[in-house]
């Protein structure tokens, strides 16, 4: 008796929906087990890792405030990812969204006026756009990797933020710290409640799932994008053009990473950092395929990769746990997904022989 | 500028190339049997920390070096149970492998953050090392770079000499059809990824305990796709990986030299210029689509199954 | 025993152990029953035709035989010995060698690193030229050891294949349905060189579609139909007809084309030069075509010849830089993509139906998107797509044309091969094209299917819409085309109705016959300009 794959005759629809919940089922046992490896109590553990940290209304907030930031690159990327174009530079994009939203601060947000948030959101957009738009000209002009571009830009323009903050835009009355002036309250995205910290970006972030939705399944541009990334060789036939695709690919996500970085810096933040994201661009990629690149699924898993950012904060604090374990986990949950996708194209079946 | 320190200049470029050589020499090797791993990075983390770590602890490089090889090899066999048997989207469960990575040695790596390590010594050549000039030029590395030139030997007579190598390169181009004549096709594949594992486990490893003896979070910074580059840069070969490498570790050199050519530009810009030159490098070798299509392994980054 | 060559005596002894025999093979996929106890005997020195229409099994059993595929149940025997055949190195020592349909080369090596992959003894490099050099002589097949595979074209290639095998010192010889790469010329050659090993002792598997070839050349000839035996025949004593039923299990009925006026040209080349963007594709040179309303035009031609770098040329795939070396309808085309060309009434039937002329993991429906939302405006509005007007479509190819599958929801990838075709050819038709371009319509298609994609070309044809067919099947063209033009080496003869011309004819021009005879033309009309 061994066991073989066997091809399915069609992909399972059951599967594709099961694999998600299959891959966090097995990420949560396997970070159990690490934790019991590590001498702490499997209910402790539990409980400080996935129950403390929604215990209150403040702690939902924070959850909600790092959903946002995940749900907008994830919501882009998976645009993308749908039709073959591997945008894996979000965090880079969202490092120059927030530099491009604090410039725009920077510059004119010393008299009060109500159009300037507007303008430093437009600004990340753009800002982020611009930073996806170089992978996207040097794919459809000289045929460059996305990936490796779109990557390499991440070190740069993290490089280009601490020149800022060490440098041109470090507050003058901030003690030599790296970092530029706080912003004023009206250049801050206002609180969606008092008591939290989840801001207006979060609505906004929701917003855009739901037009992310009708974009991919109602439109003709979504519609196209999918055949480019299920068989490039269909659309081509079709003619549907690859360049406008990969464009299309990366301004989106771009824009959303970019308002995802604004959203941090003039959020929670408030004010620019050496740092302005732990990883958020990254997870996004996670987010993106553990929520089967459809928008609800991304909502979800976004919001289960915050929680694994605020019990690793939680971990760090009650059980003296270094907060990369966050990092652990979030791999751990792509690798289980990636393996349990397999269900959705082979069945497993035993042969005697 | 003195001689010294155009000779500096050398040793530190050749210094800062060498991990580079490893990580790119062994996926390489992975991408020509069809395989494409984009994990490099991190398994080029964990091999840094595990080679740290174990050669703290040992007070032996040797066998730290060991064990980033076997952690290298470990982190790419759940690439290739992924890929491989699984069936598994690479160019996915490369990302996850470096976000993965780039966790894992975090964590097990957290309390030995800014620890020392006795670093890997120069070597003593009698005579050749005290020779002028020539001496300090080439006879005064510790074993790891003349390790990474003798690894360009081999995969160099591998791959274009031996049988192996031709079977390896033919998967790469075909699997069907050398599944078709009997070749086994996952069995090869296997052993490409655990090569290319191994390779950057010792890459890393070179960076925990050469190149800056200490162990940082992410310390690799970006490394390990520097060396995905080069691979496409060298259009697959490994000649032109190695020299790939030399300019590479120039180009990271430059800003230590900086100030001494007179350049007063802030040094974040000067921290730029490795990802700035690979992506400028990039776009010189792919411009023309048919240099990649006529030296790309047809089938990298396609998967295969016998029965599907 | 790898240095010898076939043996030529002994083993053809009568009353000896047959040399292969199978009993009651059975091998299942998950969508289909590929073979269900099979049995084959194969006689030493016989040359014995695998016959059975497309999907029939003929391959899977051979994939068996070879050690590619292992069988669900079954025994088999060689020799007389019962055998496991666990690996193709197996199938090799055991001296059983295989050419295969889609060949088995690796395009970027040379034959002598090709050769020496399939070996299973290690060969010095120089030896081993020696070694193709003499087998080549003796076969009269015509190798350079030091050739690269790419550069060649498909008759070479097959040759490659054969001296592989033959190094191996077989004693069978499985050919995958060798003849579709090769002109009618050609086949002779390769019949010569079978018959010839056959005289040697070595037995011969022939896996065919093709009855006149069978009956020309096969001493046996087993049948079968769905995966199992439909029964033996001895070819030389049966007529097409018989054959015929016994391997679809009914007759053919030819095609018919009722006489028709052409109308006026509908789609035209002229002087159409195009480098290939594929390194080892065909440059196409000096094309000139043109396709009337109301008569189909075939396209002869062996594989490799600038078929593909054609059909990207005429689909818009491939944009020409020259606007007016293209014309639909009269109007200059060069320059436009697909979408644009289709709405000028373009139709298109790819080669490749699954990833080109159909998304394999998207649903029929979404289908017929691909290539409906450009040309019907049911389907698109103000940039979103009505998935109810898809549906609706769809449903309606699929009654129109008889798909076989379990509604408009079903994904494309779960379709035989038969009826994903007739699903792409339905769509193109209903799309209602002025000019239809199809390019291997009936490739690997089953009789069935075959038939009705053939009649709805026959019918378009009728309707007077513009049809240019681009097939391998030499018999397809004469039963279907008004007009004939061959393609070689990038370059495309003059026409030809099928009364004014011959197979032979048409396949020397196969192999560019008719170039030498094009170019003095062209000369003396450039002098004359000058």
């Amino acid at each position: 008796m061994r066991l073989r794959l066997e091809k399915r005759a069609a992909p399972s629809a059951a599967m594709r929906w099961a694999a998600p919940l299959m891959a966090t089922l097995l990420m949560l046992v396997t970070g159990m087990l690490i934790l019991v490896l590590l001498g702490k109590a499997p209910g402790d553990a539990f409980r400080v890792f996935f129950i403390k940290p929604l215990a209150s209304v403040y702690g939902i907030g924070e959850l909600l405030l790092k959903t946002t930031p995940l749900l907008l690159c994830g919501l882009g990327l998976a645009i993308g990812f749908r039709s073959n174009v591997w945008n894996i530079g979000a965090e880079g994009q969202l490092t120059i969204g927030g530099i491009c939203g604090a410039g725009v601060a920077l510059a004119f947000g010393d008299t009060e006026s109500s159009w300037l948030l507007p303008a430093m959101l437009i600004a990340g957009v753009i800002g982020g756009m611009l930073w996806a738009a170089i992978p996207a000209l040097l794919r459809t002009r000289f045929n460059t990797s996305e990936i490796l571009v779109s990557l390499m830009l991440v070190y740069i323009a993290q490089l280009l933020l601490g020149y800022l903050v060490h440098g041109p835009w470090r507050d003058p009355d901030g003690y030599n710290f790296p970092q530029s002036r706080l912003f004023n309250d009206w250049e801050l995205l206002p609180l969606l409640w008092d008591g939290v910290r989840t801001n207006i970006a979060f609505l906004i972030a929701l917003l855009l799932a739901a037009l992310s939705w009708l974009f991919t399944a109602k439109t003709y541009a979504g519609y196209r994008m999918q055949v480019a990334g299920l068989a490039p060789a269909a659309a081509a036939y079709a003619g549907f053009s690859e360049r406008r695709n990969i464009w299309l690919a990366l301004l989106i996500s771009g824009a959303t990473a970019g308002l995802a970085g604004i959203a941090e810096v003039a959020g929670p933040i408030g004010q620019l950092q050496p740092q302005v994201s732990p990883g958020y661009g990254f997870a996004a990629i996670i987010v993106a395929f553990v929520g089967r690149l459809h928008p609800l699924g991304i909502l979800l898993g976004s919001l289960l990769m915050s929680l694994l950012y605020l019990g690793g904060e939680q971990a760090q604090i009650e059980l003296a746990l270094p907060s990369a374990i966050t990092g652990l986990f979030q791999g751990l949950l792509l690798f289980f997904l990636l393996a349990a996708d397999l269900l959705v194209n082979f069945r497993i079946t035993g042969s005697a022989r | 500028m003195s001689l010294d320190t155009w000779i500096a200049i050398f040793v530190s470029t050749v210094v800062a190339a060498t991990p580079l050589i490893y990580a790119a020499l062994g996926e390489l090797v992975t991408e020509k049997a069809g395989v494409l791993n984009l994990g490099v990075e991190g398994m080029m983390l964990v091999g840094a920390v595990v080679g740290f770590i174990v050669g703290v602890n040992s007070g032996s490089l040797v066998l730290g070096y060991l064990a980033a090889m076997l952690a290298g090899v470990l982190m790419s066999l759940v690439f290739g149970v992924l890929t491989i048997t699984l069936q598994a989207n690479q160019v996915a469960t490369g990302l996850a492998l470096t976000l993965f990575g780039a966790g894992l040695s975090a964590f097990v790596g957290r309390s030995y953050a800014g620890q020392p390590i006795d670093g890997a010594d120069a070597l003593h050549i009698p005579l050749l090392s005290d020779l002028p000039v020539v001496g300090a030029l080439l006879f005064q590395f510790n074993a790891l770079v003349y390790g990474s030139i003798a690894l360009f030997f081999a995969v160099q007579w591998f791959l274009s000499r031996s049988h192996a190598g031709l079977r390896l390169r033919a998967i790469g181009e075909a699997p069907s059809v050398s599944h078709a004549i009997g070749h086994p096709v996952q069995k090869t594949r296997y052993r490409a990824v655990m090569f290319g594992g191994a390779c950057s486990g010792i890459a890393g490893a070179y960076l925990s305990t050469a190149l800056t003896p200490m162990w940082v979070e992410g310390m690799s910074s970006g490394r390990g796709w520097i060396a995905l580059a080069l691979v496409v840069f060298a259009t697959w070969k490994p000649l032109r990986v190695l020299l790939g490498a030399y300019l590479f570790g120039g180009v990271t050199v430059l800003q230590l030299y900086a100030q001494g050519f007179g350049l007063t530009v802030p040094s974040e810009f000067l921290s730029m210029l490795p990802y700035a030159a690979t992506i400028v490098v990039l776009v010189i070798i792919c411009r023309d689509p048919k240099t990649i299509l006529l030296n790309q392994p047809a089938s990298l980054g396609k998967g295969f199954h016998p029965d599907a | 025993m790898t240095d010898s060559f076939p043996p030529t005596t002994s083993a053809a002894t009568p009353g000896s152990a047959p040399r292969l025999a199978l009993r009651g093979i059975s091998k299942r996929y998950p969508s289909v029953v590929a073979n269900d106890a099979v049995d084959l005997t194969v006689q030493p020195g016989e040359i014995h035709a695998l016959m059975g229409e497309n999907g029939a099994g003929k391959s899977t059993l051979m994939k068996i035989v070879y050690g590619v595929t292992r069988p669900d149940a079954g025994t088999i025997h060689w020799q007389g010995e019962p055998v496991t055949i666990d690996s193709p190195a197996k199938a090799r020592a055991l001296g059983i060698g295989m050419v295969f349909q889609h060949f088995s080369l690796f395009e970027t090596l040379t034959v002598a690193e090709n050769i020496a992959l399939a070996l299973d003894h290690r060969a010095a490099p120089s030896t081993l030229d020696a070694r193709i050099n003499e087998v080549s002589e003796r076969y009269g097949l015509p190798v350079d050891p030091k050739r690269l595979v790419h550069s060649m074209s498909v008759g070479e290639r097959q040759r490659v294949e054969i001296v592989r095998c033959l190094l191996q010192a077989p004693q069978l010889l499985i050919m995958d349905e060798p003849t579709s790469v090769l002109t009618p010329q050609a086949v002779q050659t390769l019949f010569g060189t079978l018959r010839r090993l056959a005289s040697e002792g070595v037995s011969i598997l022939y896996i065919s579609h093709k009855l006149d070839e069978i009956r020309q050349l096969c001493d046996t000839a087993t049948v079968l139909r769905g995966g199992r035996l439909a029964g033996t025949a001895t070819p030389r004593l049966e007529d097409d007809a018989g054959l015929a039923r016994l391997m679809i299990g009914s007759e053919l009925s030819p095609c018919q084309l009722p006489p028709k006026q052409p109308g006026e040209i509908m789609l035209e080349l002229t002087n159409l030069n195009l480098p290939s963007s594929d390194p080892f594709g065909t440059h196409l040179q000096r094309v000139d075509l043109r396709v009337r309303r109301g008569e189909i035009v075939g396209i002869a031609g062996v594989s490799g010849n600038g078929q593909k770098e054609l059909m990207a040329a005429l689909s818009g795939e491939c944009l020409s830089p020259d606007v007016g070396a293209v014309r639909i309808g009269g109007q200059p085309v060069g320059r436009l993509g697909p979408a644009a060309r289709r709405r000028l009434g373009l139709g298109f039937v790819p080669e490749e139906r699954l990833g080109r002329g159909a998304v394999p993991a998207m649903s029929l429906s979404d289908n017929a998107l691909l290539t409906g939302a450009a040309t019907a405006p049911a389907m698109l509005r103000h940039g979103l797509v009505s998935r109810r007007a898809a549906r609706d479509f769809a449903t309606g190819v699929i009654a129109a044309f008889n798909v076989k599958c379990g509604g408009e929801s079903s994904i494309a990838s779960s379709l035989s091969g038969g009826n994903l075709q007739k699903f792409i050819v339905g769509r193109e038709v209903r799309l209602d094209p002025q000019v239809m371009v199809a390019a291997q319509p009936t490739w690997g298609v089953d009789v069935g299917a075959s038939q009705m994609i053939r009649q709805a070309l026959i019918e378009l044809r009728n309707r007077d819409v513009a049809v240019l067919v681009v097939s391998e099947e030499l018999d397809e063209l004469f039963a279907i085309c008004d007009r004939l033009v061959v393609i070689a080496q990038g370059r495309l003869s003059p026409s030809r109705t099928p009364a004014q011309t011959s197979v032979e004819e048409i396949g020397s021009w196969m192999s560019g016959g008719f170039i030498a005879a094009a170019d003095a033309k062209q000369e003396v009309r450039d002098a004359a300009a000058a």
